[in-house]
Parts: structure tokens; C-alpha cells; sequence
């Protein structure tokens, strides 16, 4: 098979399979389901490696697949960009949706919407690859869109939830406005350089550096205004503050999907768009510099929300947007390829954390409150060590792929000469210790200390599967089938490895030459490389730095207050409890906006309903000539009585009139 | 041979002749055999259309399968029809979609059959007829004639206010057109007696008649599109019409209103059409906005798509009024993404209330339980509403955006709030018409499609995912007609 079809199957093979289990899922039954996606899911991560071999060997593509439309002397394609960021992100994409995928089987084994689930997942995946391997702006669109139709249904998946139904709404919603800004992006982009091809695009890009935007009334630089708007697009997907609200309220889908498309992949489009088009956001210190804010902002603030959560998913979906944070504070800061490379690492650790999580939610029958979990270690311990891996991963543990990544990032941010750069990197370090906390603050309430599950006042509740209901008295918790454990493994081994293994190619020598652009003008990527001498090297220096000992504290408070003293959270919490009171609310985003742009939009559709179409149009205008007409004819009705004496009356005044007219004017 | 064949009069008489047919098995008692002939008639209006498609010839822009006969030779008055890449894909759209409001009305319409289908095929000649009349007068003949069975099908078989509802409608529309006859008759004196659309394209006008004959146009085509302010009919017309009255309404007669602007407006008084351009664009935008808001609270789902209807055709209005091609290739592609869309929820709300006999929003409620995969194909057509890439309804909006930007950045910015409001009344409509708990005791006891239903929305849903993913096809027929009228609307008329 010649590469070009090979590249073809990648995306087509799990779109086979979500066409055949949506459409015939009945028939074909629940197990010929998940044999028949989880085996196209494999060809798609097999068929990304051999492609990954071939680019290695230095064979890339840029190509079309087939003209959508053509208007004027602009086609618009589907074609396919294969190169090594391409295919990096084919790798991480269909290795974690594999992973997802038969994990699935364990998770969702009583669930009546099985096939429907693989269904979405395969869908899923094949968009995620249509966006990763899009070689123009317009399909970058269309995958853009599609992964946010997808997380939508997953999200609504238990359509009786109201919870659900409300958080996938709300989810599409705030991705629009991001999208809005994107799309917006995208058509300057098109008006200014003429046609959507990345390639084409970001060889003249250097020749629009000097230009102003043109929109009238503002002085911005086009490639600033370019540049931003596409990343509120990225905000959007990617969730970062303001537009981060959605993700947490998207942990009411099943955690399968959590794990792939609110942590490891979905989430992260926003962060390899912004690599992908760094030819232009290099030519914009601008953009770069509120890029890094936005991170950083993301990266603090969202770190804190983590730490008070008790809900096991929501405290991993805080964690994701505080570690989204820090890919963007890197994307600011030039060092693309570090993003990357935390964005891999982040992909395996976090769909780690997430799926042993699930694993745990399965086990408690479906009881997501840590407070009712604890010493959980003895009864599972696949998913206890696991999870442990994961947790020490995201912290930053030395060797560990996260320690390599987050470093990078923190040191690259020190590095950065642009407005906002302090601020990035003080949230980024204040970040190694928050993560820390909030990371074993729940690694220690699920696994250690007390067992309190076993207190659930209502029982098992069969009629009620969808209901959080725990354990009931005298009920103990197992580990999860082979299913479940065996993607924990398999995500738990690059979770550890990747980061000692890769960071030398991946950033120090140069992997992503052909595909990232980093100005001289940025000292940040070049710095980092000065300073690395080797992945052991790194692990040695790091005793003498901060973050390091940032890190251990928060393990050590998080250690010390949930397993020595778990009176000292709780005193804390009444201590300072306008603090808590902030956090528990959210900093009072989802209050505010529900009442000013949601309740707004419909306050403002009544009233130009109501006033405007009803009162004004319909009221006025248009049943008001009516009704003029209707007057006017009732006036003139009585002239024709019938009666010969009035005619003749009023043609004696008509004849007096026209005499008198006429005199007049004679 | 069959290119001999004059297709558009088949196309336009086919239909109507059949119309009579039905008409003619009388009254209720025949009613299976007038059904079985509105098929035939409808399917044969379909297949005798395609010949126009597969032998269109795509790189000119002269008007193909003409046919001329002498009509009122006193006025000079032609029986002449023909196509460009303009009006040649409305024809397809409408004699598309004639089979299938024959289909949907099988069931559910049970009184006055016969005159119901009938009124279906005849209204299918008469908007043909529309979109492929060269003459004035023969144009202005099918226009005014398509008002009297779509009055029919809202006055008979609409609901409760239907009477309301469709003097409303005809008046609205009536009183709009007599204006563009005043224009045509000037026209005609203006060329020294024809009344050929494409000899008025060639005729130089000063600039205060320019703008009267724009005007007159306007209230016209501003009415049928319909433009804000004058759309308050559309709502009421939608909700008291049966099914497939609104189907036809939303697919194919709020295109004549735009049709109107590309063949009349534009390049008759391209000098007018470009002074009032900023006007014309500043209705399209408050349609947009406006009307999206005012979607949001509807209550009731007919009543919601008809805003809905409104707002996407504001893209339409303003896609034409930014003269370039983007803009106006976007602006037809999205008025027949919007007649595949539109017509397509009408249908999804049709299958509700035959059922439930009910359009609120709030008697619904966890309709996917017992309706799985109605609520499937809803959800598509919802997603195509909202614009998705992939379905035909992006294809449109997309290339309007993009030639909005070039024509003002924050005419683009307000026209792509579409991206908001479009996705928030539809899905939150979705959300609490098919998700969540059963609401009542009636959802619980829904039927799912029956097969005829099935039928129906998998050819809908074939065909917007086909356009959505390929709409290359569709946009070549365009090109050539469409440069022609941009190059035509750039020359100034003034003499």
C-alpha cells in the first residue's frame, strides 16, 4: 500500500467503524460493536506508526484529497499535511483513543446506549484526525467543529440527566464564541493572503509583518489581529479563562470521554492549532504576550479550584485547565515544541488519571465524592498504583515524563523577554505547588487514611442506575476487570518513560524543524537548549531549583493534612471562608454568566419580540394600515346610504365646491 | 432528442397538468387514487428536471434551453423561458421537493385530498415557471399566480387562525407587487417596447429612476425574502399552515424574493443597487441579530424555525448586497442548503405534531426515549441549522463570512453572532423538546418513524451531508452566471 492511501485509512478506518456501530449497532449487537471500532481504531495507530517510520525517514506530505469548492480563483481543499508535528499527534490521538476505546468495554458494560458510545468515540476520533492532519484553515474549521459536535453528544450522553443535558449545551455555546472569533479569523486570513493553504499562507506571512489590520476604527497590526482572533478559537476548545467554564461541567459525560476528549486530546486542539500556525504568532510579540497572560491566568487560577473539590472528576477537570494553562504560557513564550511535548506527556498522564478515576467511580458504584472514598489502596491496587504513577507524573516527580515537560516549560517562561512574562512564570511556579497539593490532596482522601465508604444512607438502588449511590453497608469495593487495568497499565508506562525518552529528540534536536517556526527575536527555545545537558543531567540540576522544592511541599501539606491532620482543612476552611466561599463558587463565573449573557440574551429577545415584531411592526404598521383602512372605509360608508335625497344633497355641495374652486382660481 | 424536448415547459406544465388530474378523481372517495397520482405527477415533475442539470453546459452564462413563442403580440409579450446557472438549481430544488410534501401530506391530510395535492403540483409549475421566465409579463403572471394555492393551502388546511394567517400573507405579498409592475411597465417604455428581462438589463437609466425602480423591486422581493421590517408575516403564515405548506414555503418560495434581487434588481439598476447597497446590508444584518434574539424565546417550534428561516435568509440578503463572489456564490448556496434545511425541521416538527397534535415546546420533553431515531435525523438537521461544517448549511454561511470581511470587518463581526444565537435557539430547543426525562404521559406513548417517514428524511439527510461534504458540483453550475452578474452589476447604467 502506497503511503498516500495509508495516510487515507488513519482517519477513514474509525469513521467506518462509528458509521457501522451508529447505523447497525442493533443488529451487529454490543460485542461485534466494540470488536469491529476497536479494531479499526488499531489499524488507524498502526497505520500512524508506520507513517510515523516513514516521516522519520524524512518523507513528508502536503497534498490535496479533493477540491470541496472552488469560487473565483480560490479552491478550497481537503487535503492532508503530513509532517512530524502531524504525526505526533496521530500517535497520541489513536494510542489514547485505543486505549479509551477498550476500557470502554469495562465501563460502559451495563450502559443501554453501548453501541451508540463506541459509535461516538470512533466519530470522535476520526475528527480529531481530520483536524490534526489538515494541510489548510477550512478543515482545521471542519475538525474544529466536528470534535465540538462530538464532545456535545458525549457529554449529553445520559440525556436524562438534566445536569447533562444543561453542561453540553453550555459546552457548544461558549466553543461557538470562541468559534466566532475563529472564523473570523480565518476569513481575514483568507482576504488578506488570498487562499486557506497553511503552506501558502505562512511563506508569505513575513511580507504582512509591517501591515495594519484592516478594520476600520482600530489601529492593530494584521497579524496581531489575525493571531488573536484565532486564538479565542483556541480559548474556546482549549479552555482557557474566560472561556474556560465549560470543561468542568463537561465531567457529566461518562469518564471514558473525560479522559479522551476533556483531557487528553479535544481539549488540546486549541494548543497545536497555535504551534501549528506559529509563522504567524511569531510576527506578533502582541498576540504572543496575551497568549502567556491567558495562560498564566489559566494556569493559577483554575489551580486553585482544584484544591477544594471533593467530586473526584471535577478536581482532574481543574487540574486539566490549570495544565492547559501551562501549555499556553509556553505557546506565549515561543517554546512551541515544549508545548508539545507537555501536551504529550499531559495526554498520557492525565487520560491515565482519568480512567483510574473511573475505575474508582465503578468500583463505589458510581460515587464521585472523595469524602466518601478513602483507603481504597488495599482493595484495588492496579488502579492505586496506577494512579500514583499518574499523580507523581503531573506533579512533576523526577523522571517522570511530567518532571520534563513542566521544568521545560517553567524555565522557557524565565527565559521570555515579552510584557507578561513575570506574571506567567510567578503562576506557573506558584503552580508546581498548588498541583502538588491538589494532586495528593486526592491521591490521599481515595486511597489512604479512613475507609469511609460503606455510609451511603441510600442504598443500591437498582431501578436508579444513573443515580450516584455508593456503596452500601457492609459492601466492599474490588478492582476493576482486565478491561479497565490494562489501559491503566499501558497509559501508566509512557506516563513515566516518554519525558526521559523523548525530551533530547523532541526539543533539543531539532524534531520539529520543518514544522515550527521560532523567530531569533525569542530567546526562549534557544536559552532552554544551553542549558540541557542530557535528561539525567536535569534530574541532578533540578535539586537545586524551586519548583522542586515547591513541589515537595505541596505533596508534604497534602500528605500532612489528609492522612496526619484532616482537622486542619477544615478549620482552615472555616478560617477563611470568604476565600472558600470564592473558590466553592467558582469565582462566580457560571452566576455571572448565566444572569448577564444568558438571562440578557432572553430578556433582550423578549423584549424585541414583543416590543419590536408584536407592538411596533405587527401592532402598528401592519394591522395599523388595517385598521386605517378599515376607519377611513367606515367613514366614507355613510355617503352610500342608498337614499336618492342624500346623493343628490351632496352632489348640490360637490357642485358648490367645484364652482367655488374654480372662481377661486379663475 | 430529448434535448429537443422543450424541458422547462414540460418542467412547468408537467406538474400542472397532473395538478388537474388529481384535481378531477373528485371528492374524498377517490382519495387513494388522487395520492397515487400526485406521486406519479410529482416523481415524473422530478425526473423530467434532471435532463436541465446533466445537460446544463457550465461555462457560459447565456441563457440555456430557451424557448420563445409570440404570446400577446400587441404588447410585444414572449412565452420565453430559459436557465442560467442562476435559476437553474432553484428549479431543481423546487421540483425536489414537490415528491416529498406529496409524500409527507399521504397520511395526515385526510379532507379535500385531491385539491390538496393538486394545489402541491400546480404550485411546483407556477414557482418553475418563476425561476425560468425571460419575459416581464410571464414572470409577473407566475408570480402573482403562486400566491392563490399557497393562500389555499394555508386558508383550508392550516390550524385555528389560518384565515388571519393567510389574508395576511396575501395581502403582505400582493401589495408588494404591484409596485414592480409600475417598474416593469416603465421599463418597457424605457426600451421602446419589450418586456425581455435581458433587454432591461441592457437599458441606461438615470439615478433618481434607478432608485425608484430599486425601491419598487424592493418592496417586492423585500416582502417574499421577506427583509426585516416586512418578515411579520412569515411567522404567522408558518405556524397555520399544514406541513407541507410550510415546507414549500420556507424551501422554495422565500427564494423567489432573492431570486428577484439577482435578476431584477442588480443588474437592471446596478447604479441604485450599489448606492442603497449599505441600506440593504444594514436590514440583512438586523435580521441576523435581530431576528436570531427573537428566535430564542419562541415557544412555539413552527414559530421558532420561521425566525430562524428569517435570520438565515438575512445571510442571503447580505451575501448579494457585498458584490463579490464569495458573498454571492455564499448567498445562493445558502439559499438551497436553506431549503433543504428548512424544509427538513418543518418536516421533524410535522412528525410531532401529527403525533401529539401539539407545536409547544413545552409539551415536549425526553422525546429520544420513545422517538430514538427520529431524534437522530432531528439532530442532524438541528446541526445543519446551526451551521456545522459538514452539513450543507456551513457552505453558505462559511463563504458569506468570509466575503463580508472583505467588503467591512464588523459587518463579518456581527453577521457571524450567527455562530451564537444560531446554535443556542436551535440546540436549546433540541435539548428541551428531545432530551431529558419523559415529560408527560403523550411523549411516553410516541411512535417512532414509520417507514414512509424514514423514506423522507434519509433522502433530506443525503442530501445535506452530500452538499455539506462535496458541494463542489453545485458551486460550478454557479461560477460562470454569477461572474457574469458581478461583472454586469459593476458597470455603471448611467447614461
Amino acid at each position: 500500500m502506497n503511503m498516500q492511501s495509508l495516510y487515507l485509512v488513519v482517519p477513514l478506518a474509525p469513521l467506518f467503524g462509528a458509521v457501522v456501530t451508529g447505523l447497525f449497532g442493533k443488529w451487529i449487537g454490543r460485542a461485534w460493536s466494540h470488536r469491529i471500532t476497536i479494531a479499526l481504531v488499531a489499524v488507524s495507530f498502526f497505520a500512524s506508526l508506520e507513517i510515523f517510520a516513514d516521516v522519520q525517514a524524512g518523507h513528508m506530505f502536503n497534498g490535496a484529497v479533493y477540491t470541496w469548492l472552488t469560487t473565483g480563483d480560490t479552491s478550497f481543499q481537503i487535503g492532508f499535511l503530513i509532517d512530524r508535528l502531524t504525526v505526533l499527534m496521530m500517535l497520541v490521538v489513536t494510542f489514547v483513543s485505543l486505549m479509551v476505546h477498550i476500557y470502554t468495554i469495562g465501563y460502559m458494560a451495563e450502559d443501554p446506549g453501548y453501541q451508540r458510545f463506541f459509535s461516538y468515540i470512533s466519530l470522535f476520533t476520526f475528527s480529531m484526525l481530520m483536524l490534526v492532519m489538515a494541510n489548510n484553515f477550512m478543515q482545521l474549521f471542519f475538525g474544529w467543529e466536528a470534535v465540538g459536535l462530538v464532545s456535545y453528544l458525549l457529554i449529553g450522553f445520559w440525556y436524562d440527566r438534566p445536569t447533562a443535558i444543561y453542561a453540553n449545551l453550555k459546552a457548544f455555546l461558549v466553543n461557538r464564541v470562541g468559534d466566532f472569533g475563529f472564523l473570523l479569523g480565518i476569513a481575514l486570513v483568507l482576504m488578506v493572503f488570498g487562499t486557506l493553504d497553511y503552506a501558502a499562507v505562512f511563506a508569505s506571512a513575513a511580507r504582512h509583518a509591517a501591515d495594519m489590520a484592516p478594520i476600520p476604527g482600530m489601529s492593530v497590526g494584521l497579524l496581531t489581529a489575525i493571531c488573536i482572533l484565532l486564538f479565542i478559537g483556541a480559548m474556546g476548545k482549549s479552555a482557557q479563562f474566560p472561556l474556560h467554564v465549560w470543561l468542568p461541567d463537561s465531567m457529566e459525560g461518562p469518564t471514558p470521554i473525560s479522559a479522551l476528549i476533556h483531557a487528553a486530546t479535544m481539549v488540546t486542539a486549541g494548543i497545536f492549532m497555535v504551534a501549528r500556525m506559529s509563522p504567524l504568532f511569531e510576527l506578533s510579540d502582541t498576540a504572543l504576550s496575551f497568549v502567556m497572560i491567558i495562560g498564566g491566568i489559566t494556569a493559577l487560577f483554575m489551580g486553585f479550584l482544584g484544591m477544594i473539590q471533593n467530586d473526584i472528576k471535577r478536581v482532574i477537570a481543574y487540574s486539566t485547565l490549570s495544565q492547559l494553562g501551562y501549555m499556553t504560557v509556553a505557546l506565549g513564550a515561543s517554546a512551541y515544541p515544549v508545548a508539545i511535548f507537555h501536551l504529550m506527556t499531559h495526554a498520557f498522564f492525565k487520560a491515565l488519571l482519568f480512567l483510574a478515576a473511573g475505575s474508582v467511580i465503578i468500583a463505589m458504584h458510581h460515587d464521585q465524592d472523595m469524602r466518601n472514598m478513602g483507603g481504597l489502596r488495599k482493595y484495588m491496587p492496579v488502579t492505586w498504583i496506577t494512579s500514583l504513577i499518574g499523580s507523581l507524573a503531573l506533579i512533576g516527580a523526577p523522571f517522570f515524563s511530567g518532571f520534563y515537560s513542566k521544568d521545560s516549560i517553567i524555565e522557557v517562561v524565565e527565559l521570555s523577554n515579552l510584557p507578561g512574562a513575570e506574571f506567567a512564570y510567578f503562576a506557573v511556579l506558584s503552580g508546581v505547588f498548588i498541583t502538588a497539593f491538589y494532586a495528593f490532596r486526592m491521591y490521599f482522601m481515595v486511597f489512604h487514611g479512613e475507609e469511609r465508604f460503606g455510609k451511603a444512607h441510600h442504598g443500591h438502588d437498582a431501578a436508579a442506575h444513573d443515580e450516584h449511590h455508593g456503596l452500601a453497608p457492609g459492601q466492599k469495593p474490588h478492582e476493576s476487570p482486565w478491561v479497565v487495568t490494562l489501559p491503566l497499565i499501558l497509559l501508566a508506562i509512557p506516563s513515566v518513560l516518554v519525558g526521559y525518552i523523548t525530551i533530547q529528540p523532541l526539543l533539543f534536536e531539532n524534531y520539529f524543524r520543518d514544522s515550527i517556526y521560532v523567530s531569533t527575536e525569542h530567546p526562549g527555545m534557544a536559552g532552554l537548549f544551553m542549558q540541557f545537558h542530557g535528561p539525567f543531567e536535569m534530574v541532578v540540576h533540578m535539586f537545586q531549583e524551586l519548583p522542586f522544592w515547591l513541589a515537595l511541599s505541596g505533596f508534604a501539606t497534602a500528605w500532612f493534612f489528609y492522612t496526619k491532620r484532616p482537622d486542619i482543612p477544615e478549620a482552615l476552611q472555616k478560617r477563611f471562608h470568604v476565600i472558600y466561599t470564592l473558590l466553592d463558587n467558582k469565582y462566580y463565573f457560571d452566576r455571572f454568566n448565566d444572569w448577564f449573557f444568558a438571562g440578557g440574551a432572553r430578556g433582550a429577545s423578549r423584549i424585541l419580540w414583543v416590543f419590536g415584531d408584536i407592538k411596533l411592526i405587527d401592532g402598528v404598521m401592519v394591522n395599523g394600515t388595517a385598521k386605517l383602512v378599515g376607519m377611513t372605509s367606515r367613514v366614507f360608508r355613510h355617503f352610500q346610504s342608498g337614499y336618492i335625497y342624500h346623493y343628490a344633497f351632496s352632489m348640490i355641495i360637490g357642485v358648490f365646491v367645484l364652482l367655488t374652486v374654480r372662481n377661486w382660481f379663475a | 432528442m430529448f434535448f429537443e424536448l422543450p424541458v422547462i415547459s414540460v418542467a412547468i406544465w408537467l406538474p400542472i397538468i397532473f395538478g388537474i388530474l388529481v384535481l378531477a378523481t373528485g371528492d374524498d372517495k377517490n382519495a387513494p387514487l388522487a395520492r397515487i397520482l400526485a406521486m406519479v405527477g410529482a416523481v415524473l415533475g422530478f425526473l423530467v428536471t434532471i435532463p436541465l442539470y446533466t445537460g446544463f453546459v457550465r461555462d457560459t452564462s447565456d441563457m440555456q434551453f430557451v424557448e420563445m413563442h409570440a404570446w400577446i403580440s400587441r404588447f410585444n409579450i414572449h412565452y420565453h423561458l430559459g436557465v442560467d446557472g442562476i435559476s437553474v438549481l432553484f428549479i431543481l430544488l423546487t421540483s425536489f421537493f414537490t415528491p416529498i410534501v406529496v409524500l409527507a401530506g399521504w397520511k395526515v391530510i385526510e379532507k379535500r385530498v385531491a385539491q390538496y395535492m393538486a394545489s402541491f403540483l400546480i404550485m411546483s409549475g407556477i414557482m418553475i415557471g418563476v425561476f425560468s421566465s425571460l419575459d416581464a409579463v410571464l414572470f409577473y403572471v407566475f408570480w402573482e399566480a403562486m400566491l392563490i394555492p399557497m393562500f389555499l393551502i394555508i386558508g383550508v388546511w392550516g390550524g385555528a387562525n389560518r384565515v388571519y394567517a393567510a389574508v395576511k400573507f396575501f395581502l403582505y405579498t400582493l401589495l408588494g407587487s404591484l409596485l414592480m409592475l409600475v417598474a416593469l411597465i416603465y421599463l418597457y417604455n424605457k426600451t421602446g417596447g419589450s418586456f425581455e428581462i435581458l433587454d432591461f438589463h441592457l437599458v441606461a437609466i438615470p439615478m433618481t429612476a434607478q432608485i425608484l425602480i430599486f425601491i419598487a423591486f424592493f418592496t417586492a422581493f423585500a416582502v417574499k425574502v421577506p427583509m426585516f421590517p416586512v418578515h411579520t408575516w412569515l411567522p404567522d403564515a408558518h405556524v397555520e399552515a399544514p406541513t407541507g405548506g410550510s415546507v414549500i414555503l420556507a424551501a422554495i418560495m422565500l427564494k423567489v424574493g432573492a431570486y428577484g434581487f439577482l435578476r431584477f434588481s442588480i443588474p437592471i439598476v446596478p447604479d441604485a443597487s450599489h448606492r442603497l447597497a449599505g441600506v440593504m446590508i444594514a436590514l440583512s444584518l438586523i435580521a441576523v441579530v435581530y431576528i436570531g434574539l427573537v428566535a430564542l424565546t419562541q415557544t412555539d417550534m413552527k414559530k421558532l424555525v420561521a425566525y430562524s428561516s428569517i435570520s438565515h435568509m438575512g445571510f442571503v440578503t447580505l451575501g448579494l448586497f457585498i458584490f463579490n463572489e464569495y458573498g454571492m456564490e455564499g448567498a445562493l448556496l445558502q439559499m438551497i442548503s436553506h431549503g433543504f434545511v428548512s424544509g427538513a425541521l418543518f418536516l421533524c416538527i410535522g412528525v410531532l405534531y401529527d403525533r401529539m397534535h401539539s407545536r409547544n415546546i413545552a409539551d415536549y420533553g425526553g422525546v429520544v426515549k420513545t422517538m430514538p431515531v427520529f431524534a437522530a435525523f432531528f439532530m442532524l438537521f438541528a446541526m445543519a441549522n446551526v451551521g456545522l461544517p459538514g452539513t450543507s448549511g456551513f457552505v453558505g454561511e462559511f463563504m458569506v463570512i468570509l466575503g463580508t470581511v472583505k467588503s467591512n470587518f464588523w459587518y463579518a463581526f456581527a453577521a457571524a453572532s450567527t455562530l451564537i444565537f444560531g446554535a443556542a435557539y436551535t440546540l436549546w430547543m433540541y435539548k428541551r423538546v428531545i432530551f431529558g426525562a419523559v415529560a408527560n404521559a403523550h411523549v411516553a406513548e410516541l411512535t417512532d418513524l414509520t417507514l414512509r417517514e424514514k423514506v423522507i428524511f434519509t433522502v433530506l439527510a443525503f442530501t445535506v451531508l452530500g452538499m455539506g461534504l462535496y458541494p463542489l458540483p453545485l458551486s460550478e453550475i454557479l461560477h460562470v452566471s454569477v461572474n457574469d452578474l458581478l461583472v454586469h452589476a459593476a458597470r455603471s447604467k448611467l447614461p
